[in-house]
């Protein structure tokens, strides 16, 4: 069964179009790269699914519901801005999250901050960029959600926590869950993913596997990407 | 184990061939059980699915076998292991001679070379 859902999806601001006629169904079990350059409509999308923005044709769905309560329950969003407040510590921020969130798991947040070496006294304002994200990250990584919708996971965080993040992400594999990510660090992703989406001017113009597209191409997603969307 | 991947061929089959190693040069002995999947996946940094298909592939070729309850293990049959080990051997071999091939060698002249280095 489909955890998401859309069709026609449309959104434009103003006389652009953001997103145009997007048809999309995610599987449960699978972690999905949502990939495109920038510009292509990614976060848009992410945003729509959240209920940040709405639609202005076509239909989404989550497990069944529009956008909205139900669904907030169900789903982890990682969103490109960071959003919390500057004075609270990292302790703060866990249990804000623990009294939001049914599925948040203090003790599994607690793990992946010691791992990243991050101390629960520090305040976020003393954090650095990277750090800051880490948190965020940890923060949605740390609930027990059906669907995460992560827009640029690892941009912003170096080499070695990018390898611990998605590492993260395969052992917090449930067939229950599937994992949407966008980026378009995709050499670096790629042989995490299940199935590839890419974005362009608003558009889907592929949908398909990893091990299709190296199957039937003979080139890494990376170099699709490329292709496809030389500039 | 240091899993890496060619950036050209589905990952899929490199993580088989990769597993197929370990088990033919015994450091997943005959009878012995599996990681699970999920830590498996994390070792190797792949997307667990993928593993899983990797792993379902060796399943049909005899090489590893599930038992509903307590998990994925290696084949008892140690011929089938023996076997699989030859068949790798000769497409070693192979590949071998055919780069020997292109250094304009033929396959006696090729035997004797090795000959030659082994006797030293």
């Amino acid at each position: 069964m489909a955890i998401f859902e859309c069709s026609g999806l449309t959104k434009t601001y103003g006389a652009k179009k953001a997103l145009s006629n997007v048809n999309l169904s995610v599987e449960k079990g699978r972690i999905i790269g949502l990939l495109g350059p920038n510009g292509s409509g990614k976060s848009t999308l992410l945003k729509l699914c959240n209920g940040l923005l709405t639609p202005t044709a076509g239909t989404l769905t989550i497990g069944g519901s529009a956008p909205g309560i139900q669904t907030k329950q169900i789903v982890s969003y990682l969103p490109e801005h960071t959003y919390l407040a500057d004075w609270m510590k990292v302790s703060d921020v866990l249990n804000f999250f623990s009294d939001f969130y049914k599925d948040f798991s203090v003790p599994k947040a607690e793990e992946m901050l010691t791992n990243l070496k991050i101390g629960k006294t520090e305040q976020l304002k003393t954090l650095s960029k990277g750090t800051k994200e880490k948190v965020q990250l940890i923060l949605v990584m740390a609930r027990q959600a059906q669907l995460y919708l992560l827009d640029e996971p690892i941009g912003g965080v170096d080499p070695a926590a990018r390898d611990y993040i998605l590492n993260t992400i395969i052992k917090n594999y449930n067939p229950e869950a599937s994992v949407v990510i966008s980026t378009h660090l995709i050499a670096d992703i790629e042989r995490v993913l299940d199935d590839v989406i890419f974005l362009k001017d608003g558009e889907v113009v592929l949908t398909s596997s990893v091990d299709d597209i190296r199957e039937e191409k003979g080139v890494s997603v990376d170099a699709l990407f490329r292709e496809v969307f030389k500039c | 184990m240091n899993w890496t991947f060619d950036t050209d061929r589905p990952i899929y089959l490199q993580l088989k061939e990769q597993i197929l190693l370990l088990i033919v040069s015994g450091s997943y002995p005959a009878g012995s059980k599996l990681p699970a999947v999920r830590d498996m996946a994390a070792e190797a940094a792949v997307n667990p699915n993928t593993l899983q298909k990797a792993l379902s592939e060796l399943e049909r070729d005899g090489l590893v076998y599930t038992q509903r309850t307590s998990g994925r293990f290696v084949t008892e049959d140690d011929n089938m292991i023996q076997q699989a080990k030859k068949d790798l051997a000769y497409e070693q071999i192979e590949l071998f001679l055919k780069k020997m091939a292109g250094l304009g060698y033929t396959k006696e002249e090729t035997l004797a070379l090795i000959n030659n280095l082994v006797k030293e």
